[in-house]
């Protein structure tokens, strides 16, 4: 019962963190970007003095408080994010992200779906395996996959798939020409670079099953499972893999959280129209709207996956309960 | 047993039964009489026995050589574009003959195409082709070439603008060294694209064509011999435009003269000549071509910019990895030690800067103080902010392990300060596990350059003396479909340098903290 309330109060403690340190950085990176000059009225083409009307409606020439809690007042009120200046004109930023979210989170679950279930197998093999060949030998591989850069197998897979052998066209798919996000067109297009995020994340999954199911492995209570008379078999699925699990488990759920994010280099190689490409956009244009939405989205995403990473240790394992340790 | 062969109780011993050792000296330990072992050795011990950790090491160090010798004693520099020798393929003299390496690139041509380099090669004597594969008839009824054409000596001939000193300098070096740099003229063809895709102007077509016209196909009309026929620009003067040097085989007969050089321009000071471009470029630069890894579409020498680069990547991460690592040392040592309301605040702050997307804090900076300070000074400000929080919570976390340990209690109470407590007795405790960290940190700080340069956020584009492998790897994207070596080259030396500095990583954590041996293996 205790426990249960330690755990409400550590929850609600690492949201009210998570708001505080939520609201520190947008409101640094918002002032950095507001002291970044504005880009030039000639760059937009437009007639200088309705650009210069329009900042002015903007509220570009209020003091950077003010525009602070005007922005926040904005997001609060009517999720109203600003619009686009330099690129999509005027169109609302929100509206543009929901855009091009899809393409991100449809990739990036593609290549989780195939790199979980292929990593934790692997991991298992290797941990069964110990010490014999077969772990060598993954053992040694998972270390390459690991360290080489993922643009590395970008590379090579554009290279191998797309140029030589042609199995796969070499940039995604438009969606005019596929018809839409989920059509076999679009999956053939995005295989390329569902691959080349893919051999990282089997590695990590890989590495990571295998040094916790090799520690379980030898457990005291896996020594009286087998000697109670469970075949090893039974041992390790009844009782091994539900203890490797307990830590297993919120690395995945970390990954489904980051699939909001996405690589940001995976995207630019592959021409993904995702959030990544959003975001080198409005670098590349100077789109400040953008940089700062897009900014607190990023932040937001690593925060809320710490801390649902963390609080799911004690939801899995009822031994870890972080609220109640002090 | 003793007690019944003696007939005498244990605990009533007659006193001469006793007698004593000796006397004459005081009784020691026996002397150890190996060498004490530091932790230093130790670690060496423990680093030797991991064979893999052992070869990264001395891969890291094989590719930090290449980064600190090869800028000091190439021929090249990042500034070094050549205009006509872009794309060329690698080639190292090692591998002449070998049929890779040897600067050649495989094509399909047409007899056109296929005479055409043949024809380069019977003007200057330079095969042009290194070997013909395969001669067939495809499904169009054309005639095929599979041919190893030589990236170097395909170049051929070039069109160039002298004016008169240069002109004159250069017949000059044609007099003393008695090498042929400056050839006749040809008589203006129509030129097929084929001449084209080396820049050249069609300076190549030296020879006759069965079609003048502007269709035409580029193909030679050969002599009953099977020779090329010389359709040259001729004069009845033999110093047309000034040319007094070396003439080739076969000029000057019957009064009729090659002309070498035309006078252009507005006031005719400008001389247009046809120059052989290999020769050209000895001329010019003093050393004979050879880019041992090819060069890129602005013909720069990728051997020297990827050495260039890697000195980059390598002198930012060991910056970045010792200011973080100082940065965080004390930064944690204050937070771990005092603990309290004092760690509370600092694990804060520390905790909102690690909470920044570390592409967000490089955008920012580079927007910021890129045209103040440069882009590479910026980067490092950039990495400098949010990566010490690693350090930092490493060695808090180390300082929490020890401070409350016996021994660090004991020297408090016999009066140490804080300042000796922190530097004597717990900071060298934790020393193997920041190293480590600090180590570890380098792979990462060349990845996220790399990609920060790949993805153009930091733009090292406009130097004329740097460049980093993430620019490789944008300029080689680019190439991919034709000419993968410009990206496979950089590409290969960032996985390599990638694997080994996580082999060597491990390697050092086992050594230094032998209690995590294989933590995560």
């Amino acid at each position: 019962m205790s426990n249960r309330q330690g755990m409400g109060r550590y929850i609600v403690q690492r949201i009210l963190y998570m708001l505080l340190t939520m609201f520190v950085i947008t409101l640094m990176c918002f002032i950095l970007i507001k002291l970044l000059p504005l880009p030039l009225i000639k760059e937009q083409g437009r007639d200088p003095t309705l650009v210069l009307l329009r900042r002015e409606k903007m509220g570009y020439n209020k003091p950077i408080m003010v525009q602070f809690f005007l922005y926040m007042k904005g997001i609060f009120t009517e999720w109203y994010w600003g619009v686009g200046e330099q690129m999509y004109d005027s169109l609302p930023i929100w509206d543009v992200m929901m855009q091009k979210l899809p393409y991100t989170v449809v990739v990036n679950l593609y290549s989780i779906l195939i790199s979980i279930p292929l990593g934790l197998l692997l991991g298992i093999y290797a941990a069964l395996k110990k010490n014999k060949w077969q772990d060598a030998t993954i053992s040694t591989l998972v270390m390459v996959f690991i360290s080489v850069p993922s643009y590395v197998y970008a590379f090579l897979v554009q290279y191998i798939f797309c140029f030589k052998l042609q199995w796969f066209p070499l940039l995604l798919a438009s969606e005019s020409e596929a018809g839409s996000l989920m059509s076999w067109t679009m999956f053939k297009s995005m295989v390329p670079a569902v691959m080349s995020l893919s051999f990282g994340v089997i590695a990590g999954f890989t590495r990571y099953t295998r040094a916790e199911l090799s520690e379980v492995l030898t457990g005291d209570y896996m020594l009286l499972a087998r000697t109670k008379g469970l075949t090893k078999r039974q041992a390790i699925s009844r009782h091994a893999m539900r203890n490797a699990m307990v830590v297993i488990l919120p690395m995945i759920i970390g990954e489904f959280i980051g699939i909001l994010g996405g690589s940001l280099i995976i995207e630019n190689i592959f021409g993904i129209p995702g959030i990544g490409n959003l975001y080198i956009n409005s670098i590349n244009l100077r789109d400040y709207n953008f940089f700062m939405a897009l900014t607190i989205f990023y932040t937001l995403i690593g925060l809320v996956s710490g801390i649902v990473i963390d609080i799911s240790y004690g939801f899995i394992d009822p031994r870890i309960r972080m609220g109640s340790k002090k | 047993m003793t007690t019944n062969q003696n007939n005498f109780n244990l605990n009533d011993i007659p006193q001469e039964k006793f007698e004593f050792v000796q006397l004459n000296e005081t009784l020691h330990d026996e002397r150890i009489k190996t060498k004490a072992i530091g932790y230093v050795g130790d670690a060496w011990i423990r680093f030797r026995k991991d064979k893999s950790a052992v070869i990264a090491f001395i891969l890291i160090l094989v590719l930090a050589l290449f980064a600190i010798i090869v800028p000091l004693l190439s021929s090249y520099t990042v500034e070094f574009r050549d205009a006509y020798y872009r794309n060329i393929m690698p080639r190292l003299p090692l591998f002449k003959n070998a049929g890779f390496w040897d600067g050649g690139k495989n094509l399909t041509l047409n007899k056109a195409g296929y005479l055409y380099y043949q024809a380069i090669g019977a003007e200057t004597g330079k095969s042009a082709i290194i070997s013909l594969k395969k001669e067939y008839v495809d499904s169009t009824g054309e005639m095929r070439y599979d041919v190893r054409t030589d990236s170097y000596h395909r170049i051929g001939f070039v069109y160039q603008n002298l004016s008169q000193s240069e002109y004159e300098s250069l017949m000059a070096y044609q007099n003393e060294t008695g090498k042929q740099v400056i050839y006749p003229l040809a008589k203006t063809h129509n030129a097929t694209s084929e001449a084209y895709v080396n820049g050249n102007d069609g300076a190549n077509f030296w020879y006759k064509l069965v079609d003048e016209s502007r269709t035409t196909s580029g193909e030679p009309v050969l002599d009953e011999n099977g020779n090329f026929i010389p359709n040259y620009v001729t004069s009845s003067n033999e110093n047309e435009a000034g040319y007094n040097s070396l003439r080739i085989e076969g000029d000057g007969q019957d009064g009729v003269w090659y002309v070498y050089a035309f006078r252009n321009g507005r006031t005719g000071n400008y001389y247009k000549v046809r120059v052989n471009y290999e020769e050209y470029f000895i001329y010019k630069n003093g050393f004979s071509p050879n880019f041992i890894f090819g060069t890129n579409v602005h013909g720069q020498d990728i051997f020297t910019c990827l050495a260039i680069a890697a000195r980059f990547s390598l002198l930012l991460a060991i910056a970045v990895a010792s200011i973080n690592f100082i940065i965080g040392v004390i930064y944690g040592s204050v937070a771990g030690y005092y603990g309290g309301w004092v760690d509370m605040l600092m694990e804060r702050i520390s905790d909102i800067l690690a909470s920044v997307p570390f592409m967000v804090v490089a955008t920012l900076f580079q927007l910021h103080l890129a045209e103040k300070v440069g882009p590479v000074i910026s980067l490092l400000f950039a990495f400098i902010m949010t990566g010490w929080v690693g350090t930092a919570s490493r060695v808090r976390t180390q300082f929490y392990r020890f401070k409350g340990q016996e021994y660090v209690l004991a020297a408090r109470t016999l009066g140490a300060s804080d300042r000796r407590l922190i530097f004597k007795h717990i900071f060298p405790n934790s020393l193997g596990t920041i190293i480590t960290g600090a180590v570890m940190t380098i792979p990462g700080v060349i990845f996220s350059e790399s990609m920060l340069s790949y993805l153009h956020i930091i733009n090292l584009d406009t130097s004329r003396t740097l460049t980093s492998i993430g620019t490789m790897l944008s300029q080689g994207q680019a190439q991919l479909q034709n000419y993968p070596h410009e990206i496979l080259f950089p590409a290969l030396f960032i996985a390599i340098l990638e694997i080994s500095f996580n082999l060597f990583g491990n390697g050092l954590r086992d050594a230094l903290n032998p209690s995590l041996r294989g933590a995560d293996n």
